[in-house]
């Protein structure tokens, strides 16, 4: 498969027919292993890597779940389609910085990804759209067991899986799913929710993980700790938290529309408004816009077909996707422009949001 | 009181988070803790902050230890905040589990074991008890015997060899 197969479609976990998928957009598990005694790709000099990745790459390759992939060696990748990649949440920006002698092997669907040599020698994840960690975790699990069939994974029976920062040994796992919470952003109870998530020892990160900022009102909550718990354990946990939050932002949506409606009408007006009109836009006002738009589809004030090309749209308005669409690299003003058309042909055939009912109007005055 | 990032500045943000009933503690600069995020509503985690810097002082007991498989030091330890390969784990076993204590719920694992390892952990546990029995065939000069258990235990030590990839 090529990259270009890939990248020009959308990500199957883009997708609107999952549990819980108006809240959470995707689950995903990620697992990290390495081979015993060679040393981490962090440390490893460069032959060393190189004979890592030629060793792993083969059968990763070889997994029936990767019976159709994309597989390549980082230094084949042109920098706009690796930062498609992060984009599209398939790898990190520190596996994106990475060239020759690490590698990424991604299934068809795009729900199922393998980076060799980021800071573990095997960093591989699942995703899937809307609130399903156990499954998603069951379908991590059977890879890393058909793969530690073929090789030496450094494993202790004290410590676990061994892995190159001691925040990851253990189960080697982390899981998390991304929320959207603009009612809780726009009636001020994020805090709130962060600092309670927090102190149940999960974490809560923006949209592209680690030190990112939570654009759009997404949010990714994740286990902290890998060590001490079964993985079983962590899963229905988090999950359970992940139904809390759920019914937190419902309850959030239904108090703004009951007591502050005309700051929802508003807000969603307004998006759809700027989305569908504007001519230069950047991608963080894009993403802030479309959230509240999706909150406008989740409140039925937008027709339900809206979702999936608001959920499209999130990836595409991004950097490296409005400048593939272009097909050359674009400044930034051009790229505000490129994403402001690309923005208006996508939300032409979009209605109007509905305004409050008549009834309401009144207490609206 | 010191940022503890950059060591220079007075500490002016004080952090304290409790994980699974232990506290971490953190103190910033103004400059470092907007470096790393921390004035933003989306929150943090302060295990994440604590590898690279507490995290490094914390291996004690190591000076000097040197990973005889790629040859890892601690003072790299501090610079990286990640271990050199899987055999680090062994050579800095001891100043690593205090850290392990204060990042996770506890410094064992409980998770999945892979196939292969609850193998290595059969045969391992079946070599302790053919020594245990060769030890009392050698005190009742049982020397027929205790050659018989010796080439065993040497039969069972070969399938646990690996052959490690060497370093260049």
């Amino acid at each position: 498969m090529k990259i270009d197969e890939l990248l020009t479609k959308p990500s199957e976990w883009v997708r609107s027919d999952s549990p819980n998928s108006k809240i959470v957009m995707t689950s995903r598990v990620r697992l990290a292993r390495n081979l015993r005694h060679v040393p981490f790709p962090g440390w490893a000099k460069k032959p060393d890597r190189q004979r890592a990745l030629d060793l792993m790459r083969p059968v990763v390759e070889a997994l029936p779940e990767m019976a159709s992939c994309f597989s390549d060696s980082l230094d084949n990748l042109a920098a706009l389609d690796k930062q498609m990649l992060v984009e599209r949440h398939l790898i990190s920006r520190e596996h994106a910085a990475k060239n020759a002698g690490s590698g990424i092997v991604i299934n068809d669907k795009e729900t199922i990804c393998v980076m060799i040599n980021e800071e573990d020698h095997l960093r591989m994840q699942a995703i899937k759209s809307g609130l399903q960690l156990k499954s998603v975790f069951k379908t991590i699990d059977k890879v890393d067991t058909e793969l530690e069939e073929q090789l030496d994974f450094a494993f202790s029976p004290r410590l676990g899986y061994l892995t190159a920062c001691p925040t990851n040994v253990g189960t080697g796992m982390r899981a998390s799913a991304m929320v959207h919470l603009p009612a809780m952003v726009l009636s001020d109870q994020i805090n709130q929710v962060v600092q309670a998530v927090n102190k149940l020892g999960l974490a809560v990160r923006g949209l592209y993980g680690e030190g990112t900022e939570a654009l759009g009102n997404f949010f990714q909550v994740s286990n902290q700790t890998t060590l001490g718990e079964r993985e079983a354990d962590v899963i229905e946990r988090l999950n359970k938290v992940i139904l809390q939050i759920i019914e937190h932002e419902e309850n959030a949506r239904c108090t703004l529309l009951e007591k502050k409606p005309r700051l929802v009408y508003d807000q969603v007006g307004r998006s759809y408004g700027i989305l569908s009109q504007a001519h230069t836009i950047s991608s963080k006002e894009s993403l802030n816009l479309l959230s509240l738009m999706r909150m406008g589809v989740d409140l039925e004030l937008l027709p339900a077909a809206t979702r999936t090309i608001v959920d499209e749209l999130f990836i595409a308005v991004q950097p490296a996707h409005v400048q593939r669409i272009a097909e050359r690299k674009l400044t930034a003003e051009e790229r505000d422009n490129s994403r402001a058309e690309l923005i208006r042909q996508r939300l032409h055939d979009v209605p109007r949001p509905s305004h409050p009912p008549a009834a309401d109007a009144t207490e609206l005055v | 009181m010191t940022c503890d990032i950059c060591k220079k500045n007075e500490a002016t943000v004080h952090l304290t988070q409790i994980i699974d009933s232990k506290m971490l503690k953190i103190d910033l600069c103004e400059a470092c803790s907007k470096s790393k995020g921390l004035q933003e509503a989306n929150g943090f985690s302060l295990a994440d902050l604590q590898v690279g810097l507490g995290a490094a002082e914390e291996i004690t007991g190591n000076a000097g230890a040197k990973c005889s498989v790629c040859g890892f030091t601690q003072a790299d330890f501090k610079k990286t905040g990640r271990l050199g390969c899987s055999a680090c784990w062994e050579t800095f076993e001891q100043g690593l589990s205090g850290l392990l204590k204060a990042m996770h719920k506890s410094d064992r694992h409980v998770g999945k074991v892979p196939s292969k390892a609850a193998h290595t952990l059969v045969i391992t546990e079946r070599i302790k008890q053919l020594a245990g029995d060769l030890e009392q065939a050698i005190q009742s000069e049982k020397y027929e015997n205790a050659a018989q258990l010796r080439d065993q235990i040497r039969e069972l030590e070969s399938q646990l060899k690996v052959t490690p990839v060497k370093s260049t």
